[in-house]
């Protein structure tokens, strides 16, 4: 349906095919959040990695920070429709921590948790092959707390709730469970491409 | 609709019954649903427009009717400089016209449903809508239920609703509202005439009394971390602490 008189921005020039349905571009990098922002100091900081209830490994903050590091740079997208272009971010593929944690393919999804009692559920094939990390640094300088520093997952692909700030854990589970956001209306896997934004997207 | 009150939400087109300009830069869009639907105090509705070129453009507004099931809901959106949408309905939009929303959405910033305890809501400008759609369902539903509005804006005229919440003001004494007025001297005493911080927070706690349960806190991030600070200091508990950010 045309609406009476709005003819918008229009498209983003050569850039439009790297904008997913429904998003609009933006320069600057907002903020959502469902809560207060955590402070995690680093020398509190530990990342766990479970299979089920058990956990498999716990890095310190200086200890996560030895394991290999990987460069990126990503066009994101959040639900709430804006689009950023080409964010730099520096840290540990979860391939990378898989390794380190001697672990290979122990079930096909992961719920990811975070210091502020969030989580978001990813399948497991959507984490691997260079396709997600645990961030450390965006734009060259360690994640602000407004971004999910000290560490947030970055899930670049799906829509940006996936991408977890303040992580502490991953964790393996036998069937997709829902996390935060999936319990309260959001789509169980969010791809910006499909524009799975709610339930029955 | 499941407990957490989301449901299948379609688009639909809706028309604009009536347009009020609130303060000189939020007007209140007044919008008849072609499908009502009955939504929760704290929900909002995507709206998307389309150009002829069929470029389209989607923004989130709140919901600021209350949540009595009726074919209106009324929309408060503030004019924002280099809106794309804001500027569509600031400068464009006129009675009459259709519009599409899918609605209602969001299942984290509700007001509780049943609600028993103490109630605190702090915003920041058009950061009222959500709360309001809490404060006019609280005024039907839940009248007992202690609730502070902690309620930050420019100036007296910025104060988006300040009549109707003047008015429950004066009629409700379990509501407190304290205003908190940033570029010009507060007419009341009991208002606060500077910025946000985690001294007011403590100020409007005291007057509510009872120590709340729940706390609903929307405005820009950097006006959000203040206030939640505040709350955190006062010694409340961060799971009770639900937030919205805009902005984005």
């Amino acid at each position: 349906m045309v609406t009476r008189g709005f003819t918008g921005r229009g498209s983003s020039g050569d850039q439009s095919g790297r904008i997913p349905p429904g998003q609009h571009l933006v320069e600057n990098f907002p903020v959502l959040t469902a809560g207060p922002t955590p402070n995690v100091e680093l020398a509190d900081w530990k990342f766990t990695v479970k299979v089920g209830p058990k956990p498999v490994k716990v890095w310190n903050w200086s200890e996560f920070n030895a394991l290999p590091k990987t460069k990126v740079t990503k066009d994101i997208h959040c639900v709430t429709s804006w689009s950023k272009l080409d964010t730099i971010w520096e840290g540990v593929l979860i391939e990378d921590i898989l390794a380190d944690a001697g672990l290979d393919r122990p079930t096909d999804f992961v719920l990811a948790h975070s210091y502020d009692d969030y989580s978001t559920n990813v399948p497991l094939a959507d984490l691997l092959s260079g396709k997600a990390m645990v961030a450390l640094k965006f734009a060259g300088q360690p994640i602000t707390r407004d971004h999910g520093g000290p560490a947030r997952l970055l899930v670049p692909h799906l829509y940006f709730w996936k991408s977890a700030k303040w992580v502490k854990a991953l964790q393996f589970t036998t069937r997709d469970e829902a996390g935060f956001w999936e319990l309260r209306g959001y789509h169980i896997y969010g791809d910006p491409g499909r524009e799975q934004r709610y339930t029955d997207d | 609709m499941t407990d957490n009150g989301t449901q299948t939400a379609s688009w639909q087109s809706c028309v604009i019954e009536e347009i009020v300009q609130q303060t000189p830069s939020i007007k209140s869009f007044f919008l008849r649903l072609s499908r009502p639907f009955a939504h929760i105090a704290g929900q909002h509705v995507d709206v998307r427009l389309t150009a002829p070129d069929g470029y389209s453009a989607m923004r989130s507004y709140s919901i600021a009717s209350s949540a009595a099931s009726s074919p209106i809901i009324e929309l408060a959106v503030e004019r924002l400089p280099d809106g794309e949408v804001s500027a569509y309905f600031h400068d464009i939009a006129i009675v009459g016209d259709e519009i599409e929303l899918r609605g209602p959405l969001g299942g984290h910033f509700l007001w509780p449903e049943p609600a028993v305890d103490a109630v605190l809501l702090i915003g920041a400008g058009s950061g009222l809508v959500p709360l309001m759609a809490m404060i006019r369902h609280r005024r039907t539903q839940d009248p007992a239920v202690p609730t502070a509005l902690l309620l930050s804006a420019r100036t007296a005229d910025d104060v988006l609703f300040s009549e109707e919440l003047h008015s429950v003001e004066i009629s409700d004494a379990a509501f407190v509202l304290a205003l908190a007025i940033t570029r010009e001297d507060p007419i009341r005493a009991s208002d606060f005439g500077r910025r946000i911080d985690s001294a007011m927070v403590e100020e409007v706690l005291a007057r509510l009394h009872r120590k709340p349960t729940q706390i609903f806190v929307c405005g820009s991030n950097d006006f959000v971390n203040i206030a939640t600070e505040g709350a955190l200091l006062a010694g409340l508990d961060p799971s009770i602490i639900k937030t919205e950010r805009y902005g984005g």
